[in-house]
């Protein structure tokens, strides 16, 4: 009986799509609120920022890995093109200390920057796939982090001390709004189902008119773009960046969450996201420490002392081996392929339901069989 | 009129020659068929009208327009549809967005205006839905609209892929074994239903076929192929006396 009460709620909701545009501007409220009052403290606000930073980091990924079907390791590699772009801009170039309202041009030339590197990962994907396109976008982020450190002007292995703190939790939850629209739009337009149908069939997808060049551009671009706007708000709450912030363990925690929440799904990118930056800040030490401080001392400072000393370690083990659970036993992951009906349009949802006044049949049609 | 001409078409697979000196005219309006035993090449024909390969020699002209060279998404918005041998739908997507995609050259509107939701996004994208809901009610489909497309039996599948193809609203649709895997009694439903097509949908037919039934009893012209070449070529009663088309499928020596 519970279960059945659940279910009708749930599908209540379904229905109240009223209900999505509110949320949103309550979210902005507490966005604006938060910081303001003091609503949680400053650590916890760090993750919310975080948070909002990685959906937008799997959202974009998914365009690639979920929707499309294919695997790319590169997006630590845009994400660090966005982050040194508009770093850079608030640095040397925009006087933010006078107009910092120039942030947001900073962010959205760090994405444009990273959509310009995006097409030159799409131009090899018109010829090349699965596992080979694979390794190109591996080479890809190999190249973009050695040239930065070779790149003497923009700190090369050191990196960029001392960025500003220019993002703020409403920025940031501007962005996840832009991000997920815009994405939304995209999938449920031709273009995104031409990307569902060269994962289906690329050839198929040709011969019922899809151009799958020009399809897989722009889900490379888009892909690309949300990443380099995703870094720039990075570079901007860490205050620091460097190329090993930008290495392969970026990009696998980006896929991680891709795959926990579930390919070809908004909803999921957003879960994946959230649930896994959450779990991460729970590994961390500090946060180990408070959780665990009910235990005895004599238990306590044991357990401590070897977290602080070696959690970092292990995460490097348990967060890819996290991944490879996932896609082996749960390969759809929280929601694959599946999709909040919130962000399904209308339109979609009403054209895949059966309407029974719409009977234009011929009578005299030999199609209909039993 | 003449609506697909091909000339003097060859195509190699590395040294293997595949198809020698096809020579094609379809008229418009037209139902031919293409027979011939397995590896005939036949399939490879429809591959090189649609671009899936490019023509090693010759010219394949649609209505004027020369089609070897261009890409396949290219000639399918020139309005020609077609089917596959083993179906090819998008297994993992609903049967509604199967129609969908084929509308893709036809919906009229830029990438821009898709991700801004501006402009000609909404009204091009409800004339998709509404053409692809036409569609599906047509077929007898339209029930099983929110349906993944594996889910579907067989038959509903190929009868799927059909109108898939005539989604993108084809003046040419080719048709590659349409009877696969069909009984005697559907295959005579679906002799009905290839001519119903074709007068609903105004509709030139290319059809590639090994079920003589079918074939015999439907086409106006047909055409034979073996290892590649053109054997025979005439009305079904010229073919079936054809000594030559004999040998091809049954071997030589003494027929009973």
């Amino acid at each position: 009986m519970k279960s059945s009460a659940l279910i009708e709620t749930r599908e209540w909701l379904a229905v109240q799509r009223w209900l999505l545009p509110i949320l949103v501007l309550i979210g902005f409220g507490l966005a604006f609120a938060i910081p303001e009052y003091g609503l949680f403290n400053k650590y916890v606000q760090l993750v919310m920022m975080y948070v909002g930073i990685n959906i937008i980091l799997a959202a974009s990924l998914n365009l690639v890995n979920g929707y499309m079907g294919e695997f790319s390791l590169a997006h630590a590699g845009f994400m660090a093109i966005g982050a040194y772009t508009s770093a850079l801009l608030t640095m040397r170039v925009l006087p933010v200390a006078e107009y910092p309202g120039l942030f947001p041009l900073a962010v959205l030339a760090g994405g444009l920057m990273a959509a310009v590197f995006g097409l030159i990962v799409a131009v090899p994907s018109f010829k090349t796939r699965g596992d080979y396109l694979a390794l190109i976008t591996l080479a890809f982020l190999m190249i973009v982090k050695s040239l930065i450190e070779n790149i003497d002007a923009i700190g090369g292995p050191r990196g960029i001390p001392g960025i500003r703190k220019l993002t703020t939790l409403p920025w940031v939850f501007f962005w996840v709004v832009v991000s997920l629209w815009v994405i939304r739009n995209f999938v449920y337009s031709k273009y995104g189902r031409g990307v569902l149908s060269i994962r289906e069939d690329e050839i198929a997808s040709e011969l019922m008119s899809v151009n799958t060049r020009r399809v897989k551009f722009l889900a490379f671009m888009l892909s690309s773009f949300f990443a380099g706007i995703a870094g720039g708000l990075f570079a901007h709450v860490l205050q620091f960046i460097s190329p090993r912030v930008f290495d392969i363990i970026k990009s696998t925690d980006i896929l991680i969450m891709v795959y926990l929440g579930g390919i070809a799904s908004i909803g999921g990118s957003i879960l994946g996201a959230t649930v896994y930056t959450v779990l991460l800040e729970l590994l961390r030490p500090s946060t180990f420490g408070a959780l665990l401080s009910w235990l005895p001392d004599m238990l306590f400072d044991p357990l401590n002392e070897y977290f602080i000393r070696h959690l970092g370690v292990w995460r490097m083990v348990i967060m890819p081996l996290a991944l490879v659970l996932v896609m082996i036993f749960w390969p759809r992951g929280m929601m694959g392929l599946r999709e909040f009906r919130w962000f399904i349009p209308k339109r979609d949802l009403d054209a895949h339901q059966h309407q029974h006044h719409a009977e234009r049949e011929n009578p005299h049609d030999p199609s209909h069989r039993p | 009129m003449t609506l697909l001409t091909a000339r003097k078409v060859k195509h190699y697979f590395g040294g293997l020659c595949a198809v020698s000196e096809f020579n094609l005219e379809l008229h418009a309006g037209e139902l031919m068929g293409i027979i011939g035993p397995n590896g005939a090449g036949k399939t490879t024909i429809f591959n090189l009208i649609t671009g899936v390969y490019r023509a090693t020699e010759g010219s394949i002209q649609f209505k004027g327009t020369e089609l070897v060279g261009k890409t396949p998404h290219q000639i399918t918005a020139l309005r020609i549809g077609r089917t596959f041998q083993n179906i090819r739908l998008f297994r993992d997507l609903s049967v509604l967005d199967n129609v969908r995609i084929a509308h893709y050259a036809q919906g009229d509107y830029s990438p821009l205006e898709a991700l801004l939701q501006i402009g000609r996004y909404q009204r091009e994208e409800r004339r998709i839905i509404d053409n692809s809901r036409r569609l599906l009610a047509i077929f007898h489909l339209e029930g099983l609209a929110a349906e993944t497309a594996k889910n579907l039996p067989y038959g509903l599948q190929r009868r799927l892929e059909i109108a898939r193809a005539l989604a993108i609203g084809p003046e040419l649709l080719l048709l590659d074994e349409p009877a696969a895997g069909m009984n005697p009694n559907e295959i005579d439903l679906l002799m009905e239903f290839i001519q119903w097509i074709r007068k609903e949908f105004d509709l030139t037919i290319l059809l590639i076929e090994h079920q003589m039934k079918l074939v015999m009893g439907i086409c106006e012209r047909l055409k034979v192929l073996d290892f590649g070449e053109t054997i025979a070529d005439g009305t079904p009663e010229q073919i079936q006396n054809n000594p030559k088309v004999l040998e091809a499928y049954l071997g030589e020596g003494p027929v009973g």
